[in-house]
């Protein structure tokens, strides 16, 4: 075949740019994420504003149910619990609590568990041995004896609850990493970037970690709603906030003991977190589609 | 309109500055070993066994052997892109077992690959234009010589390509792009990793034909990697033909495919559809 033969016009591809399905993906990140803005703007300002009741004890009006049952009032519209406290006022400040643990527990598994899924994944060789060692000791351990452990030694307060989140979370970040890390630098474009003369720290940071931008947007929404729901069990077991704090795991726990008299003080915040922590995965998810060129395009 | 418009036929490649000449072999390899530890046994493979080769500049040579015979291995070992092994290998007179690990990436861009998975080789994340202001931003000097439009123009491609995912290109339009990226570098040696393996039989065509006309005005040697014969036999010089990790024949491609010494050789011919052609004309 002569090369006059091979003379071709320049290829325009009829590939269309995916336009509408982005939309759709953005729409459904608005819808989910509407909610769980509204919600945390109501937590933060609500409390600014001077309209929730005081929270103080009022012994003539304990365990007044919830405004829309019979025997309930607005003065209380979630009711009150049994001191007469105001139950409205405590699930805002609660869920403030709630959604500020969500988020820095999550970051806090997240951060360190991906970086070290990342080297380990990249560079493989002994760094790769010793942080597999360390992923699989930390997931051999039960996380309530890991949490006991710490709380019994250092106290409950929020820096070591923090702790406890961040120990019982970045091995699963760290394991899920280092496995996608391990299939990305094995594609082809890892190579040509190291043949273009590009260093190592970007391919690893320019190039893998954006491809796993997906996995760990994904990974930490997953992890605001375990972290939510690991402080939820431990302050039931009394081992999370403690008052005069509270969340609405604490919330819940209070709550347990009045189940067949006062089913309200611990349904709300119950139904909250179930909630929020669908949500939160609804969004992971509505986000990992948005944040994928691949699937972007369906 | 884009700049490829202006600057006249697209493809012209007559601008492209050519490599300087010279006697220095691109790239020489001597008694190559490379050993695999199998994951599961420990046991050793040896995936190269006691290989030499020699490119010499705007040289084209082809390794050929069926699929798991060491000729990927070789190829990642030969340029310093993949594991070493033991044995000499000199890129541009350089040793690479001497070389400090600067050097060694000073070293790299002139030797470019060209892989089979054409959308395994782009970021998934990146678009062609982001792509290549990357590969600038890496080598300023190196890629100043041509813009994107134009670079784009010289492997058929239009400029209006530039803004898409590689998700958003076909196998051809994405392996022209891997070929115009490659070209970009101004490279000594271009590796081509079973090119056209992916693609199908229309475009498989073009883009050999765009490797041939690379070569043929910028003087950059090519090692092709390939076990499809008839693609070897329109474009190199040089043949190897490599059996569980060994070359078994090495020659001219005239020579090696008219009269095989090797039964191996022999029977990788008969097996090809070329072959027959070529026995029949």
């Amino acid at each position: 075949m002569s090369m006059s033969q091979l003379e071709l016009d320049p290829v325009t591809a009829p590939v269309s740019p995916p336009r509408r399905a982005g939309r759709r993906a953005r729409t459904s990140v608005f819808w989910l994420a509407l909610p769980l803005a509204v919600t945390a703007v109501a937590v933060f300002v609500l409390p600014l504003t001077g309209l929730l009741p005081d929270g103080g004890q009022d012994l003539d009006a304990t365990r007044r149910p919830p405004a829309f049952l019979s025997g309930g009032s607005w003065a209380h519209p979630l009711g009150t619990d049994k001191l007469g406290q105001d139950l409205l006022t405590q699930f805002v400040s609660a869920g403030r609590l709630t959604i500020v643990i969500g988020l820095v527990g999550a970051l806090v598994a997240i951060g360190p568990g991906t970086l070290l899924g990342l080297l380990a994944g990249y560079f493989r060789g002994w760094v790769d041995r010793v942080i597999s060692i360390l992923i699989d000791a930390q997931l051999a351990l039960p996380f309530i004896l890991v949490a006991l452990a710490i709380i019994a030694n250092r106290g409950s307060s929020l820096p070591v609850l923090f702790l406890v989140l961040a120990l019982t979370g970045w091995a699963v970040c760290a394991r899920v990493t280092r496995a996608a890390t391990m299939a990305i630098r094995e594609r082809q474009f890892v190579v040509g970037l190291r043949a273009a003369g590009a260093s190592e720290p970007r391919i690893v940071f320019r190039h893998i970690l954006p491809n796993l931008a997906g996995t760990i947007v994904a990974l930490g929404t997953l992890q605001v709603g375990t972290a939510i729901l690991v402080e939820s069990a431990l302050s039931f077991l009394g081992l999370g906030v403690v008052p005069p704090m509270n969340s609405w795991g604490s919330m819940l726990a209070s709550g347990q003991d009045e189940l067949s008299q006062a089913w309200w003080i611990a349904f709300f915040p119950g139904l909250a977190i179930t909630v929020l922590v669908l949500l939160v995965n609804l969004l992971g998810d509505a986000l990992l589609t948005h944040h994928d060129p691949r699937k972007r395009r369906r | 309109m884009s700049e490829a418009a202006e600057t006249g036929v697209p493809g012209d490649l007559a601008r492209h500055p050519r490599t300087p000449e010279s006697d220095t072999p691109v790239l020489e390899v001597d008694d190559l070993v490379v050993e695999h530890r199998d994951g599961g046994t420990g046991a050793l493979f040896r995936a190269v066994d006691q290989v030499s080769l020699r490119i010499g500049a705007g040289e084209s040579v082809a390794v050929v052997g069926e699929s798991g015979s060491g000729k990927t291995t070789l190829a990642m070992a030969a340029t310093g892109l993949g594991p070493r092994g033991r044995g000499d290998i000199r890129l541009l007179g350089h040793s690479l077992a001497a070389v400090s690990r600067t050097q060694l990436r000073r070293l790299r861009p002139e030797v470019q690959v060209v892989f089979q998975d054409p959308h395994g080789s782009l970021d998934p994340r990146q678009s062609v234009r982001s792509g290549l202001r990357e590969l600038r931003a890496l080598q300023p000097e190196r890629t100043s010589w041509i813009d994107d439009a134009d670079l784009l123009g010289r492997v058929r491609l239009a400029p209006d390509l530039l803004d898409r995912y590689p998700h958003q290109l076909s196998g051809g339009q994405a392996q022209r792009v891997c070929i115009a990226r490659a070209l970009l570098m101004r490279p000594r040696l271009i590796v081509a990793d079973e090119p056209t393996s992916g693609l199908d039989v229309s475009v498989q065509a073009d883009v050999l034909a765009l490797l041939r006309q690379i070569r043929a005005t910028t003087g950059a040697a090519l090692l092709m990697i390939s076990h499809d014969l008839a693609v070897v036999r329109s474009l190199c010089d040089v043949v190897h033909v490599m059996y569980r990790g060994r070359v078994v024949e090495a020659g001219p491609c005239d020579r090696v495919f008219g009269t095989p010494e090797n039964d191996y050789t022999r029977e990788l011919l008969a097996a090809m559809p070329g072959a027959r052609w070529r026995s029949r004309r």
